[in-house]
């Protein structure tokens, strides 16, 4: 974790606080740029602690069905990296202190050359990335330029990790690692809390990071519970589907779909509020 | 200049990388099981009873080894090059594909696993597959682009009387590379008791080295064939490239012969400046997708652009990293053949040689008879005829006005 950065000062400040934080996920663009950026201007406000932003890509293959129909909206309305940036400058004119976390797959980044796009992406107030394709096994190649533009790549920690693993997956790990709870794509089935409390125990055993605990998280009692045993809970494909849920027949943005998504997000963020963790966050 | 190494055959290195290309980019989910599939791989390619498993099913359920067949109308017709033609159409399902799912089969059932999952575009890959399951008694989900569904409906019930389960795929273009996708969702949802069997050298290590392996078989008996029925190495191997497993099965075994000259024939399409072409390493760059660095196809952003092609066969945006690889090093020429040419070709074939060459195939025929005429008459041509054309008369005939 950058002890300077956004990411660091905001898990910081959340221990003192003495409480677990929300992540919550959207797709950049989705289902267009300007609903894009409203959605993601009333997230903090709403009680998102941080913010996760999907770069849309055409072939998601760690995704369900509902964060690939985002991409596929987001696609369709022009969004592109050099977009995502920009709404990350836009939200930084206002917002100097929530974290963003852009998360996708390599290729984009690659074909941008990701030194400059992790520069670029400095630039416009981006704080971590997280690439779902990229193993600790191929990361090098990222590591030195995330290292170098200062932003933290964060790797995913999941069922199928064993505790040989670990110590590889967490070795260039910054800003916090994320557990991923299911054997299974975004946005499926649920875990049981018992085997989220061990695998966290075990990640903590390899590495001071704060851990958060995504996929398959939907209600604000999973938050909750998950909120007493992980430093935070990622939540996307539940906050995704009230976008799509909020589209007319044409799939254009009903007038009341930023309001619902922020309410969504204000009942997740009081699920995870009365959470206690049983651990301070590191 | 790039350092030209001392032999062309001792990739991929540990981590599977052949150069910048291959890899492992695949989710953390995934990753441990496909460290597990590489060491069961590595245990399984030393044992001689796994291969002489391997062997015995080729020989005698696939038909191996296929003939290497003069091709003495059509090479007197085209006024050149001696032409042989390694006759993989004939082997059980029509097709190459089935040197790669039996030995995956073999692997799987080693390994324990009791249910495989596949993508398929033409649906040959889902019917070797399929075949292999059902000769295994293994349960078997093939995962097929809707578009491709509606475009190869034969193969879909031929999968389908095989005992497998055919699940379209509509996401993003509903074709192969959605198919993969799918498998992939599929697989990391199902870690404990699914194998992922991948129809071509791409995917994450180690598939392109392990179905390469496998596919080497056709190089193997082509080279023992040529050297018996003419008394030297050929000058030249010709091979249709969608993934590039038929190709690299020609080509692995010759690539230290500095006097054997490779093409690999990629599918151009309606012509590489239209855009809708399949020629990734003629005409796309490198990136990642699916598993592995590789020759891709895509937009300015990075997204994945889908290809077209009359040979849905070679319809990816992408290629195995161990071509792009050879690409970059020279030792193998990749060209773009024509939807058009590859007809022209499939006819000729059928015509002069009484033989109905699968469309993907007819791609390297197209390549060949475009250059076997300015060739010596001593010089000798091997091009891997690798699927018969029965599934193609459909498409064939749409093509030429004639209603069936
Ligand atoms: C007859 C035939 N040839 C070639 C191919 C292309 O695959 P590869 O390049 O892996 O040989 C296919 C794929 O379905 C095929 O069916």
């Amino acid at each position: 974790m950058r002890e300077g950065g956004r990411i660091g000062r905001r898990f910081a400040s959340l221990r003192q606080q003495r409480r677990a934080g929300l992540v919550t996920f959207v797709t950049a663009g989705d289902p267009d740029l300007a609903t894009s950026i409203d959605i993601m201007r009333r997230l903090p406000a709403a009680g998102a602690d941080i913010i996760e932003l999907g770069m849309p890509f055409s072939d998601p293959m760690a995704d369900g069905p509902i964060i690939q129909a985002a991409s596929e909206r987001a696609l369709r309305a022009g969004q592109t990296m050099r977009r995502t940036l920009d709404m990350v400058a836009a939200f930084r004119q206002e917002d100097a202190e929530t974290p963003i976390v852009l998360m996708g797959y390599f290729n984009p980044v690659y074909v941008y050359g990701t030194a400059r796009f992790l520069f670029a992406a400095k630039k416009a107030g981006v704080d971590g990335l997280i690439l779902v394709d990229l193993p600790p096994e191929e990361a090098e190649e990222v590591v030195g330029p995330a290292r170098n533009a200062g932003i933290d790549l964060i790797f995913l920690v999941a069922p199928t990790t064993g505790d040989e693993r670990l110590p590889l997956v967490v070795k260039h790990a910054s800003g916090f690692v994320y557990y991923v709870s299911i054997t299974g794509i975004t946005g499926t089935a649920s875990a049981a809390l018992v085997d989220v409390t061990h695998a966290v125990e075990r990640i903590r055993a390899h590495s001071p990071l704060p851990v958060a605990v995504g996929f398959g998280i939907k209600s604000p009692g999973q938050a909750r519970a998950i909120g007493s045993t992980a430093d935070a809970a990622v939540v996307g494909s539940a906050i995704v589907a009230k976008i799509a849920d909020h589209l007319d027949a044409k799939g254009a943005p009903r007038p009341d779909l930023v309001d619902v998504v922020a309410s969504f997000v204000g009942s997740l963020a009081e699920g995870v509020h009365a959470a206690r963790p049983r651990r301070g966050p590191v | 200049m790039m350092d030209l190494p001392n032999t062309y055959r001792s990739g991929p290195d540990e981590r599977g990388h052949f150069g910048i290309y291959g890899g492992r980019y695949v989710a953390e989910t995934l990753m441990p099981l496909i460290l597990e599939l590489e060491q069961a791989y590595n245990a399984a390619s030393q044992d001689p009873v796994f291969a002489d498993e391997f062997r015995y099913y080729l020989k005698h359920y696939v038909g191996r080894p296929s003939p290497l067949y003069y091709a003495q109308r059509l090479s007197d017709s085209l006024g050149g090059a001696k032409i042989y033609f390694k006759r993989d159409e004939l082997l059980h399902t029509g097709a190459h594909k089935i040197n790669n799912t039996l030995g995956q089969i073999l692997l799987a059932r080693r390994m324990g696993k009791t249910r495989i999952i596949a993508e398929t575009g033409a649906g040959q890959h889902g019917v070797a597959t399929a075949t292999v399951c059902a000769l295994f008694g293994i349960d078997c989900v093939i995962y097929m682009g809707a578009t491709d569904i509606e475009r190869q409906s034969p193969n879909v019930f031929r999968m389908k009387l095989l005992g497998a389960e055919v699940r379209p795929v509509t996401s993003g273009t509903g074709t192969l590379k959605d198919a993969m996708n799918e498998a992939l969702r599929d697989w990391v949802a199902n870690v404990g008791d699914t194998y992922y069997l991948i129809g071509t050298v791409a995917g994450p290590h180690p598939y392109p080295r392990m179905v390469r392996d496998f596919q080497s078989i056709i190089g193997v008996e082509a080279r023992e064939q040529i050297v018996a029925a003419e008394g030297r190495l050929p000058d030249l191997l010709v091979a249709c490239i969608g993934g590039g497993s038929n190709a690299i099965g020609l080509f692995a075994p010759f690539l230290d012969d500095s006097s054997v000259r490779m093409v690999g024939v990629e599918a151009g399409g309606r012509g590489i400046p239209s855009g809708e072409h399949c020629s990734s390493l003629s005409a796309g760059a490198p990136g990642v997708l699916h598993g592995n660095r590789t020759y891709l196809l895509y937009d300015d952003d990075g997204q994945i652009r889908d290809g077209h092609s009359i040979a849905a066969g070679l319809d990816y945006p992408g290629v195995g990293p161990e071509h792009a690889w050879l690409r970059d090093s020279g030792r193998v020429e990749y060209v773009a053949v024509s939807d058009d040419a590859a007809i022209e070709a499939f006819q000729l074939c059928s015509r002069t040689e009484g033989i109905i060459p699968a469309l993907e195939p007819s791609h390297a025929l197209a390549y060949v008879s475009h250059i076997a005429g300015g060739m010596a008459k001593d010089e000798i041509v091997v091009m891997n005829l690798c699927g018969r054309g029965d599934k193609d008369v459909f498409t064939v005939a749409r093509v030429l006005g004639i209603e069936l």
